[in-house]
């Protein structure tokens, strides 16, 4: 076996070039089984870690993903709000430990604008049971405080004690600039990697005192109010997006989330944060599954390539095989001989295009966290990376059975007189 | 067979019948044919008599459909075709007319395949690599060339290394199919001389083919195949 290897890997290095080029194809096809593998299972984990210790989200009656979605993910917006009067209800229920509002709907070029309560920096928690951590400065006190979340501060270059001005929307429209109040950042978030590092938080009286002088989302003529008088009017916020709710007990939480679901003051519905995000792996499955299919495709067509190279090579190479067979190989070993060559090449690829995804992960990782929201991190192959790899490399040794075969035949056929 | 010459006898055919599986006629009959140890035989014949298929009955590549084939007593076709390779490995060495050798292995490495499909061959050659290396200078390597690609060489050279390769561990047995006839003339005698020299150092009997008439007084015995092979005797006798 010994001397077949050697012979295996002396042959393949003479036909280097030929081979090499089916081995970045296999290498290729490996890179992109293995990055979409990657790229779906840290998507997962970043969704998955965003969000913990919140029991219930409230919000108006949608899908539970889309609320999912947007309360937590700043993903899509709401279609509906809750009004106050609903949020305190909730909060009084027997059950029930704390209540979140969120309020979304503004934002500071590009960064989703969250307006919250101050209990959001003390019951929020994300990845396990992590809470939030004010990095520099403090959480916001005054009505135009902000809280930014790492990477916008980062991104944006902003220290505490920076004036922001937030944009009505998604800021396309500079009419829509709340430029007469513009807010001052007092603290700055340790980085989470979920979405509260591409957030600006500010109160919910500071997201009311914005738009005191807003109706149906523009600004009304002749009404501005000077932002040092706000304090003159009732900042208590009228709606809210969505609540997110802690419980005393989690064995309460089906108990409560059917109260909610019931109330009479206007239609809400709670969700079980774990339960929406399984739901929404359900739907993302289907795509998953397809990408996932279509890679491994990929690697089927560049083994048939591989199977294609090999066996086209054999009829230069019946001369080889006679003289093998002269020197007392038995076709058999012949079949091997084609067979390791086959596999030697379907490993060099997988190797090759394992450094390659590892590389472009080192690469690209923090890139597409920032970018895409999506961190990639370097690690050892998961269970199912290795799974696929140990596939391909499968399908590659019995792909290379069929040169090992058609060598086995012509070796047979052939003996000592090759007849080229 | 008496026992004496049993052990003298390294090669013999008994009422061999072999026929090319859908050819209409017998390739090859032969009826009595034997080798001895360590005995040089040239074999006459002009192509296509069906030399090269002796040849490869000889080394157990071929078994024939009717009558025994034995090397060293062994019948070829009663051995499993794991057993003839091995067989093969251990006593048989063989040169092709040309294009011996691996293009992709280095000359030193190509005599030491031999060696890596018998254990027994090198066995026989003690330290390989010296083995190996003394056999390329006697058949005029020197070491500059041993790490050269085999498809570097010239003709003559390849059929040279062809032989230290057919000789290391000295098998019992060295087939040598028309080994001469890509060679000129003076590489020709020059390889000749060696050939027979280097069979005779290792004790190896020598069974050479060639349709050249001339190199046939330098071997012990002189055999026709269209003599001892029935088909085409009886295809001449009848006209």
């Amino acid at each position: 076996m010994k001397a077949l290897f050697s012979l295996a890997v002396h042959s393949a290095w003479n036909r280097r070039f030929v081979l090499s080029l089916v081995m970045l194809s296999i290498a290729l096809s490996t890179f992109l089984l293995l990055g979409i593998e990657r790229i779906r299972s840290d998507v997962r984990e970043n969704f998955s870690q965003s969000v913990s210790g919140t029991d219930l989200i409230v919000g108006a009656r949608t899908g539970s993903v889309q609320l999912l979605l947007y309360s937590v993910f700043r993903i899509g917006s709401a279609t509906n709000n809750i009004r106050w009067s609903s949020v305190q209800a909730v909060g009084q229920h027997k059950a029930v430990a704390w209540t979140v509002p969120i309020s979304l709907g503004d934002s500071h070029r590009g960064f989703a604008v969250v307006g919250t309560s101050r209990g959001y920096f003390e019951h929020f928690r994300y990845g396990d049971q992590q809470p939030l951590v004010v990095e520099k400065g403090k959480p916001f006190e005054a009505v135009f405080d902000a809280v930014l979340g790492a990477e916008v501060a980062e991104r944006l270059g902003y220290v505490i004690g920076d004036h922001v001005v937030l944009s009505h929307g998604d800021g396309k429209m500079s009419a829509n600039d709340h430029a007469d109040k513009p807010f001052t950042v007092v603290g700055i978030l340790q980085r989470t990697g979920t979405p509260v590092d591409r957030s600006v938080h500010i109160g919910l009286d500071g997201m009311e005192a914005i738009h005191l002088d807003w109706v149906a989302g523009a600004p009304l003529p002749g009404m501005a109010v000077p932002a040092d008088q706000v304090s003159r009017y009732d900042l208590t916020p009228k709606k809210v997006t969505a609540l997110l709710v802690g419980l005393k007990s989690r064995a309460a939480v089906f108990s409560v989330q059917r109260s909610i679901s019931e109330f009479e003051g206007e239609p809400l519905m709670a969700i079980l944060p774990g339960v929406a995000l399984d739901e929404l792996w359900d739907v993302v499955g289907i795509g998953e599954r397809g990408l996932l299919a279509m890679s491994l495709l990929v690697s089927l067509v560049s083994l048939a390539g591989l199977v294609a190279v090999i066996t086209a090579g054999l009829d230069q190479r019946r001369r080889e095989l006679a003289i093998l067979r002269a020197l007392g190989a038995g076709p058999r070993q012949i079949l091997w001989l084609l067979a390791l060559e086959g596999t030697l090449v379907t490993l060099c690829g997988l190797l090759i295009g394992a450094g390659i995804c590892a590389m472009a992960i080192a690469a690209l990782g923090d890139v597409s966290g920032s970018r895409l929201g999506v961190a990639l991190h370097l690690q050892a192959p998961s269970l199912s990376e290795w799974a696929l790899l140990s596939g391909v490399l499968a399908s590659g040794v019995v792909a290379s059975l069929v040169p090992g075969w058609r060598a086995y035949r012509l070796s047979l056929i052939d003996g000592l007189s090759p007849r080229i | 067979m008496s026992s004496s010459t049993e052990e003298a006898s390294l090669l013999s055919i008994n009422g061999m019948r072999f026929r090319w599986p859908k050819a209409s006629t017998d390739c090859l009959v032969i009826d009595s044919f034997d080798l001895r140890r360590g005995e040089t035989t040239f074999l006459r014949g002009p192509s296509g008599c069906g030399k090269s298929t002796l040849l490869s009955l000889v080394a157990g590549v071929l078994t024939p459909d009717q009558g025994t084939v034995r090397l060293l007593g062994h019948d070829w076709r009663q051995l499993s075709s794991a057993r003839r390779d091995r067989l093969r490995a251990d006593h048989v060495g063989y040169i092709f007319q040309q294009f011996n050798l691996l293009p992709y292995l280095s000359v030193l490495d190509n005599v030491l395949l031999a060696c890596r499909f018998s254990a027994r061959r090198a066995g026989q050659a003690g330290d390989v690599r010296q083995t190996a290396q003394g056999l390329l200078e006697r058949v005029g390597l020197k070491a500059p060339e041993w790490r050269r690609h085999a498809s570097d060489l010239s003709v003559g050279q390849q059929q040279r290394v062809a032989a230290a390769r057919a000789l290391i561990g000295r098998p019992d047995l060295v087939i040598a199919d028309e080994p001469t006839s890509a060679l000129d003339e003076a590489l020709r005698e020059s390889f000749m001389d060696l050939l027979l020299q280097v069979c005779a150092d290792a004790g190896s009997a020598l069974l050479f083919v060639s349709h050249d008439a001339r190199l046939a007084s330098r071997f012990q015995r002189q055999l026709d195949l269209t003599s001892i092979n029935q088909v085409v005797a009886a295809a001449e006798v009848t006209p």
